[in-house]
């Protein structure tokens, strides 16, 4: 089944052209890199996906919804959530804090009910709580959760971002380089993570990366972007060995 | 000593009126950055609609949160149709919008309800009583512990509520919340509309003392400004002590210091911004602004 249908996507700043007709889909239950050279628009189509920009052209369907017509505080409603290349946390809140901002469209008491505290709401901003408890555990972040998340370090960070994106359960996740500059053990220790949210949440995942070992072991297709235009997809084995890739790559022998 | 005591008391007592005011300002500046000159004068005319219930026989605590309700409600509809239609606009043009504001209220409650100074009811006596050897007014008492519990109310909704954390999360990352679902210029309409409901208490808390005309909130604002100033212009905390601090400092100087006396507080308070912005101008809480490049 089809969850994300990406269709002959254009974005164009001024005279610059980010993304060139652009057309790829994201299966249900897959795990999906989005890999290509510096400024080949691997950032520019995860914020069209995920409504931070509005295309020129084309479209971008999530369930058959156009994402276009969301506003951009119902995208997470549709089931997305994603990551930022350089961390968006809110920084002086705790790392549970952080959390619970992103759990909370599935608490349905609404502001004026938050605002005066009623049993109802109580109890819900208690479950809301232990969903997002559970969310930090599942990163292994149990032991800093009331931390402020200025404090903790770039990698810690980055888990922080992740559990914050998981909690409110969405179906397809968007990680912006989630092993971008982090340590060699915390990429290890990320892509196990990858793994169970995979095979114990269930979630489908399109990925930003350029950490080639990372993105062959985890993903199970590959589109490989150049100069806003799509000139590769397949396996991580095909794209591996295709020529145009290899030459975005290294450049023309 | 003893004087000096009761001079603290009673700048505590100013200083909550200038806090509330502060904290007001405060947390439109924590939502889009820009520090409302037309806060005070929204402050007066929710004071004016107080007066108007009093003198429609209703009781001051009952027209007290209900004031604080209808200025909530105000703050929430002079975002919605003064300040959304220009929200990306450049801050130098939400300012001036904010001064236009400030004229028009001003203009409004003037032509409304006259210029001529007004009696506004206090709830507590003049008398005073001894603590510690220090005469305290009731009537600062009473401000002060009026102050506190809506400075406290405000601290528990923005620390210990989900609709507070969403505030905050919008205030500090706009981008990133519209994407975890914070409908974010909702929450900005919401600032405007606590900043509001705060920002009246200092209107009505001062009326009786300065009596109520359309001008009233005029110098109070600089004081406001000061201690907005001076605790870090984005923390609420720093708002509250500012304000504090500010009004202890204002009233001790007019006191003690024989060339300022009651004519020159104010320029204490400009002092007190000046002295801010060139020695420590993060204030006593602020952070630096520092930005990843």
């Amino acid at each position: 089944m089809t969850l994300l249908d990406v269709r002959e996507l254009g974005v164009r700043f001024g005279g610059v052209v980010a993304l060139d007709r652009v057309s790829f889909t994201v299966d249900a239950g897959e795990v999906v890199a989005l890999i290509g050279p510096n400024g080949a628009g691997k950032t520019t189509l995860f914020n069209v996906i995920t409504r931070v920009y509005r295309p020129s052209s084309g479209s971008v369907l999530v369930d058959g919804q156009p994402v276009s017509r969301m506003p951009p505080h119902h995208v997470v409603r549709h089931g997305l959530a994603r990551t930022f290349q350089n961390v968006a946390l809110f920084r002086s809140m705790s790392v549970l804090e952080n959390v619970i901002v992103g759990d909370h469209t599935r608490t349905r008491s609404g502001w004026l009910e938050s605002m005066i505290p009623m049993p109802g709401t109580v109890r819900e901003e208690a479950k809301a709580r232990t969903r997002a408890m559970e969310m930090i555990d599942f990163v292994g972040l149990g032991d800093v959760a009331m931390r402020p998340v200025a404090a903790l370090p770039f990698g810690t960070q980055k888990r922080v971002e992740l559990a914050r994106a998981l909690v409110s359960k969405p179906r397809l996740l968007l990680l912006d380089e989630p092993a971008g500059g982090i340590s060699h053990e915390e990429v290890d220790a990320t892509a196990r993570l990858l793994r169970r949210i995979h095979d114990e949440l269930g979630m489908t995942v399109l990925l930003v990366e350029h950490h080639m070992a990372f993105v062959m072991g985890i993903s199970d297709r590959v589109v490989v972007l150049d100069f806003g235009r799509k000139i590769a997809e397949g396996s991580p084995g095909e794209v591996q060995r295709n020529p145009a890739v290899i030459e975005a790559y290294l450049g023309a022998a | 000593m003893q004087e000096l005591l009761q001079q603290i008391v009673s700048g505590i007592a100013t200083g909550g009126i200038f806090a509330s005011l502060a904290l007001a300002l405060v947390l439109i500046y924590n939502a889009m950055g820009l520090v409302n000159f037309a806060q005070g004068e929204m402050a007066m005319l929710a004071t004016f609609v107080a007066l108007a219930l009093i003198d429609h026989g209703m009781n001051y605590w009952i027209a007290f949160p209900v004031t604080l309700v209808i200025a909530f409600a105000g703050g929430i509809a002079i975002e919605r149709v003064v300040i959304r239609p220009v929200e990306r606009a450049p801050i130098l043009t939400l300012v001036i919008i904010t001064l236009g504001l400030a004229t028009l209220i001003n203009g409004l409650a003037g032509f409304i309800f006259g210029y001529v100074p007004r009696a506004f009811p206090s709830p507590f006596s003049v008398q005073t009583v001894n603590i510690l050897g220090a005469l305290a007014s009731y009537q600062d008492l009473g401000v002060i512990a009026v102050s506190g519990v809506v400075l406290l109310a405000i601290y528990m909704l923005l620390q210990h509520t989900t609709v507070g954390l969403t505030m905050r999360a919008a205030a500090h990352h706009p981008e990133a919340s519209r994407l975890l679902g914070v409908h974010v210029s909702w929450m900005l309409a919401l600032g405007w509309g606590l900043a509001s409901a705060v920002g009246s208490v200092s209107g009505i808390m001062v009326a009786p003392i300065l009596l109520l005309q359309p001008n009233m909130m005029q110098t109070i604002i600089i004081y406001a400004f000061a201690a907005a100033v001076l605790g870090g212009i984005e923390s609420p905390l720093g708002a509250v002590v500012g304000g504090v601090i500010v009004g202890v400092t204002v009233n001790l100087a007019g006191v003690y210091l024989p060339f300022v006396g009651g004519d020159l507080q104010l320029a204490v308070a400009l002092a007190i911004i000046v002295g801010v912005l060139v020695l420590k101008p993060n204030g006593l809480f602020g952070r630096p602004s520092v930005r990843r490049v």
